[in-house]
């Protein structure tokens, strides 16, 4: 019957030796694991907070990463477009110069060579004009080389001249 | 065909039995001197001598006074008028008193086989925790793990709190934790104690009546002297009809039940322990008392226990965190119960 009646001494024992480790690990033991545990927690959480809220910051700046290069795209593609305009532009505007630079030297061109055959042209009326005076006179000289083909001449002149103040 | 001829072999030494018969094997004093306590600890016997560590007796007779001498003046008989009591005597193997009357049993604190236990199973428990909570005070446990021993106490503590204490307790269980830690850990601690086989584990600790006793004291003293009004409300004027409370039926049975909740705490630990305790010393047994048999059954029993004591070695671990983790899951549970709240009064 001994192994089920409480013996007393060892109660006794039993109940300080309990008390003692109770006071012991509450003070020294448990608290100070159970306490850094919870700290740890605590941290835990809000590391992971701060982790997602960072992670929240960061997709929004990648966003406006983006959005920033998509306008970026857009702006260089609009340059692109402009420049190549542009550059239609200044060489139409070029092609456009040349063209008018070119028909302007064909005109003067042509105004010149008009201008050179007319010279041209009244240089040869004069020098015709003097070989015919000077083929005249060879012929006159020879028609007038007898006195009689002179006087005839003559005569056919004043009748002439007095055909005309008729 | 090989194992044919191996049984044979074994078939034909059952029939020799053991030249020097061994002498007669005492089970009863067996198995109730290895769980019950003693004044001394008998560690092995050697040659027929006992080896054993005499400790103090501390004892206070009516008549004259304290004493206190060491266990081994006990062995040769009577010491100062004291004596431990023999079979068939009341007080049988605790220390009495002869007197004129009669053998009496003094007031008895004696340093015993239990208590030298507890106190180093108490120690080991103490350094342990100590020594795993040193970590903590070298560094910053915010921005970093222990690991180590360290790291399997932190396990086990948040463990116990956060899958015991904190659901069965409630809201308010930071308050119960040390208490339901130190109770744990001071079970588990001394229910492994409990499986080594030598010294200084081995005591029937845990499996002692008077300790659970007392840690159902405390778990009954943590429940009702801090249960609050709503418990006691509930012990002895409950919600139920009046004819039940006005001859106090459910008051008497819900003040029986304030002491068959701790009650029923020290019988199962006690007995849980009690029982591997004995089964293990039951299939060691075996080998002792089939030594009458013949070499052939001693051997191959002995095998078998050993085999079985294997099991039950690794059963009574199990065992010894299991009980260690209901008694704590129970106290908290009950404390638990000791601390809830009225519930919102229903509106009929």
């Amino acid at each position: 019957m001994s192994l089920i009646t409480p013996d007393f001494g060892l109660l006794f024992w039993m109940t300080l030796i309990f008390a003692i480790v109770f006071f012991i690990l509450a003070k020294f033991g448990f608290p100070v694991i159970t306490k850094m545990v919870r700290g740890r927690q605590e941290r835990i959480e809000t590391s992971i907070r701060q982790a997602k809220e960072i992670e929240a910051r960061v997709e929004e700046m990648a966003r406006e990463h983006a959005g920033m290069l998509e306008e970026t795209r857009r702006e260089q593609a609009r340059i692109l477009r402009e420049a190549t305009e542009g550059r239609k532009q200044i060489l139409e505007q070029a092609r456009e110069d040349a063209r008018g630079e070119a028909q302007k030297i064909v005109d003067e061109a042509r105004a010149r060579i008009a201008e050179e055959r007319e010279s041209a042209l009244r240089d040869i009326r004069r020098e015709v004009a003097l070989l015919s005076v000077e083929v005249a006179e060879q012929i006159v000289r020879k028609e007038l080389s007898s006195d009689a083909a002179q006087a005839d001449y003559l005569n056919r002149l004043v009748d002439e001249a007095v055909g005309k103040a008729n | 065909m090989k194992w044919f001829r191996h049984i044979g072999m074994l078939l034909s030494l059952l029939l020799v039995p053991l030249a020097a018969p061994a002498a007669e094997f005492d089970m009863d004093e067996y198995l109730y001197g290895h769980v019950s306590d003693a004044y001394e600890w008998h560690i092995t016997t050697i040659n027929g001598k006992p080896v054993s560590i005499p400790l103090p007796v501390i004892v206070r007779s009516r008549t004259t006074g304290w004493h206190c001498f060491s266990s081994h003046h006990l062995e040769e008989g009577s010491y100062a008028g004291f004596r431990i009591a023999g079979k068939g005597e009341d007080h049988e193997g605790k220390i009495v008193e002869d007197t004129p009357s009669g053998p009496v049993r003094p007031l008895d604190i004696s340093i015993t086989k239990n208590v030298l236990g507890l106190m180093v199973n108490s120690l080991i428990l103490v350094l342990l925790v100590l020594f795993g909570t040193r970590w903590y005070r070298k560094h910053d446990a915010r921005e970093e793990a222990p690991g180590g021993f360290t790291g399997l106490l932190e396990m086990l503590v948040m463990m116990v709190e956060d899958d015991i204490i904190k659901p069965c307790v409630g809201k308010d269980y930071k308050r119960y934790s040390p208490y339901l830690l130190t109770a744990f850990f001071f079970i588990f601690v001394n229910n492994l104690m409990g499986i080594v086989p030598f010294f200084p584990g081995g005591a029937n600790i845990t499996g002692n009546i008077a300790v659970t006793f007392c840690l159902a004291l405390f778990t009954f003293l943590a429940v009702n002297l801090f249960g609050n009004r709503h418990y006691y409300k509930d012990i002895f004027w409950p919600d139920v009809p009046v004819f039940l409370k006005a001859f106090p039926l459910m008051p008497l049975i819900e003040i029986i039940g304030i002491f068959t909740k701790p009650f029923s705490l020290m019988i199962r630990l006690f007995a849980n322990i009690l029982a591997g305790h004995m089964m293990l010393l039951g299939v060691v047994a075996v080998v002792f008392l089939t030594v009458e048999l013949g070499a052939a059954v001693n051997a191959g029993l002995s095998v078998l226990s050993v085999l079985f004591g294997v099991f039950l070695d690794i059963l009574e671990l199990l065992v010894a965190f299991l009980q260690a983790y209901i008694f704590t899951m129970l106290s908290s549970v009950f404390i638990g119960l000791s601390r809830q709240e009225a519930e919102p009064s229903k509106e009929e």
